[in-house]
């Protein structure tokens, strides 16, 4: 069929099983946004903020589980998105972005809105291209879709010089052919575990006696979240979910000891850190979950599975390393474990038991008139939000608050920007969660200084009728900032104080098409998320007033050792 | 004169598919990685592939992890580290002389013709040579013109295949 390149990659996104593109138009990709005019192609969501359309493709990929696609034009457009790719590839999300590109002629000479993407964003993608070819746009992008999606994902971007794509330059005559298959010899992913480590691995796992399994990002990646619980209950071992994992694993479930690291809880710190055997299971031994490398885990052997083999001895050497998909080689380890019977763990998990009622997650009640404990406004928000609510944060103390007192007990529930640490994630990333799931509550849960980053993109949740709500803690402070300077820099605060007194939150929200409510009082809590749970046809914003004071516990300090954790004040008397 | 340390150099043989950009994704790896590339030598082995070989001043751990690094990138089909006694390892250089007296010719000749190198070309106290060797052969050949004046040279970096 005879086409121009701006149609075809319509069409090819169509091929693709592609619903939706967050873009922004400009000079370079005019030609494909006028391709789309009189309804060709998927579902467009105009952004306010083309960083806002790289975090919705992501929310969107993070929780459907389908690639998500940005569409922004070139230069600053494209230099725009890159700290989104770079969150995706830390993340590792499946993200495809189209930029526009000057034309092929103009290229390497200045060109107005020229920048060279392909470099910029090489060391932040998986892979990407530069096409000069309309020819080849529809093998292309099926590849990009095919690299995104498999193996470890993560962003593929796809760079198209405005001649192959304007209609009007003959240079965009293409004939379409549909893709054929992948012929990558370079990228092979490996799915299976080899046998003879699976073997290894679980006679590991059998003869431990303080065995922990530790759950990352991995496992939600390789959708493996059944074989988890299968696995945990099935040898009895404890699991600690990562800031990538939430949600793998109930947290209503008795073997999940919750989140470990740097703000992790007691009992799941301490249990990696007292193990004798920890099961990495697609996670990455990150240095905010193990503290000082050469202190942690002192005394436990390593089961490393990661279908990235260039994480296999990255950080820690593993005594037994098996390159596959988290959810082929649980399947596999239950097989090989057959009716066998692990170890006992009775006197660890009467160890564990032990910490769990000594060092329990815990914040102080609010002083009578005082502010709002940030803890309890997400108590109160877990606990009246429906069950499989989607819940995204942004980076910062609310971050980990969320994390720490959220109850995940579904896959896909939790969104963040774990590696990359990126402020600004959560409303953009909320808005890409409610397209892709518009039937789930999605909740963006952001801080003040976050907010300020990326709430423009309340404009286009308004416009395009997608009604997230934001439970915005404003502690009128960089909260996390402000208490490493108390910890760490006596007290110097230097620069973190966002008290204002603009912008006013509800005006502002106001003024982007949200309904807004202000809660400074404690019995207001309940009837403002009540409301905000209630409303269906407008984002809303709940501004919750919180102690500017209030710091997150358990903290290991950085560079610390794990065994070194802080628990609150509170806690501390008790401490050995 | 810089000499080639073969004993604390990694030498890797990397296939790659020939498409735009794949070089500056491979030395980019290196590069923010900070580690020195001591040559790099690259020329496709047929329509689709090309080979590179890489000679890499590192440490052995480090090195590991670049491999991996390496293996994730799409374009990369394979990774080879070579030992230097397996393997076939050679460089070529050419070099330009600028002799003070004609009549250093003939010691000149003399000792190209000792290394099995060429002369190429002679005009005058004017000579253009070239060597192909073994990378610490193209060394000490060096050394050994270093005397007579040598005006340019170029070395093609190491190329290694995989022995018998």
């Amino acid at each position: 069929m005879e086409m121009d390149g701006g149609s075809a990659l319509l069409k090819a996104l169509e091929f693709e099983g592609v619903d939706v593109v967050f873009g922004y138009p400009g000079g370079a990709i005019m030609p494909v946004y006028d391709s789309m005019v009189g309804g060709s192609g998927p579902r467009h969501v105009l952004v306010r903020h083309e960083q806002g359309a790289g975090h919705m493709a992501s929310g969107y990929a993070h929780a459907t589980g389908k690639p998500g696609v940005v569409m922004v034009t070139s230069g600053p457009a494209a230099t725009n998105i890159v700290t989104p790719l770079a969150d995706a590839y830390l993340d590792s999300v499946p993200v495809v972005a189209i930029t526009g590109q000057v034309p092929y002629g103009l290229i390497g000479t200045d060109a107005f809105q020229e920048t060279d993407t392909t470099g910029i964003t090489m060391s932040i993608t998986k892979h990407n291209y530069l096409v000069s070819d309309p020819n080849d746009i529809p093998q292309v992008v099926h590849e990009a879709f095919h690299i995104a999606t498999t193996g470890r994902p993560g962003p593929v971007l796809i760079d198209l010089p405005k001649n192959i794509t304007d209609v009007r330059n003959p240079q965009s005559a293409m004939t379409w052919t549909d893709p054929v298959p992948i012929d990558l010899p370079g990228f092979k992913p490996v799915l299976d575990g080899e046998p003879e480590m699976i073997e290894a691995a679980v006679e590991l796992m059998l003869t431990a006696t303080r065995p922990v399994l530790y759950a990352g990002g991995g496992i939600l990646k390789a959708r493996g979240a059944a074989e988890l619980v299968t696995l945990a209950e099935k040898l009895n071992i404890p699991v600690v979910t990562t800031l990538m994992a939430r949600g793998a694993m109930p947290d209503s479930h008795e073997l999940n000891l919750g989140m470990p690291g740097m703000h992790g809880n007691y009992t799941a710190v301490m249990a990696m850190q007292e193990s004798d055997l920890l099961i990495a299971m697609g996670s990455r031994f990150d240095d905010r979950v193990t503290g000082k490398v050469d202190a942690f885990a002192p005394d436990a052997k390593v089961i490393h599975v990661d279908i990235d083999p260039a994480e296999l001895g990255k950080i820690r050497m593993p005594d037994v390393a098996i390159r596959g998909d988290a959810k082929h080689v649980m399947t596999q380890m239950l097989a090989a474990i057959g009716t066998r019977t692990p170890a006992d763990h009775g006197q660890w998990r009467s160890t564990l038991s032990g910490w769990q009622e000594n060092y329990p997650l815990a914040y102080e009640d609010a002083e009578p008139g005082g502010r709002l404990k940030p803890q309890m406004v997400l108590e109160r928000l877990r606990d009246l939000s429906p069950e499989d609510t989607i819940v995204a944060s942004g980076v910062g103390q609310h971050q980990m608050w969320a994390s720490q007192y959220w109850k995940f007990d579904h896959p896909y529930t939790w969104l963040n920007s774990g590696g990359l640490g990126t402020m600004g994630y959560s409303i953009p990333a909320a808005i890409g969660a409610k397209v892709g799931m518009p039937d789930k509550t999605v909740w963006a849960v952001d801080g003040d200084g976050c907010f300020q980053m990326t709430c423009q993109e309340l404009i286009t949740a308004s416009v395009e009728k997608i009604p997230i709500k934001v439970a915005l803690l404003n502690n009128t402070y960089l909260g996390m900032v402000r208490q490493w300077q108390e910890m760490f820099y006596e007290n110097r605060l230097s620069e973190v104080d966002l008290s204002g007194p603009v912008p006013d939150y509800i005006k502002l929200s106001e003024a982007m098409g949200c309904v807004a409510i202000r809660v400074e009082d404690p019995d207001e809590v309940d009837d403002a998320i009540e409301r905000a749970n209630a409303i269906d046809d407008a984002p809303v914003v709940l501004e919750f007033v919180t102690e500017p004071n209030e710091n997150v516990y358990p903290m290991v300090p950085g560079g610390a050792s794990n065994s070194e954790v802080v628990v609150p004040p509170f806690q501390q008397k008790g401490t050995d | 004169m810089k000499r080639t340390q073969l004993s604390r150099t990694h030498t890797l043989a990397v296939l790659v598919e020939n498409k735009a950009g794949v070089l500056a994704r491979v030395a980019g790896l290196f590069a923010r990685r900070g580690f020195n590339i001591e040559s790099l030598a690259v020329a496709p082995t047929d329509e689709r592939f090309s080979r590179i070989t890489i000679v890499v001043d590192a440490e052995s751990a480090p090195l590991d992890q670049i491999k991996k690094q390496l293996d994730k990138l799409i374009d990369v089909v394979d990774i080879a580290e070579l030992s230097l006694e397996e393997s076939a390892l050679r460089e070529m250089v050419l070099v330009r002389l600028e002799l003070d007296d004609v009549a250093k010719v003939a010691d000149v000749e003399a000792l190209v013709s000792g290394f099995s190198g060429s002369v190429l070309r002679t005009r005058n106290a004017h000579m253009m040579l070239s060597l192909s060797s073994r990378p610490d052969d193209l060394d000490s050949f060096l050394e050994k013109l270093q005397p007579y004046g040598i005006a340019e040279l170029q070395r093609t970096g190491a190329i290694a295949i995989p022995g018998i």
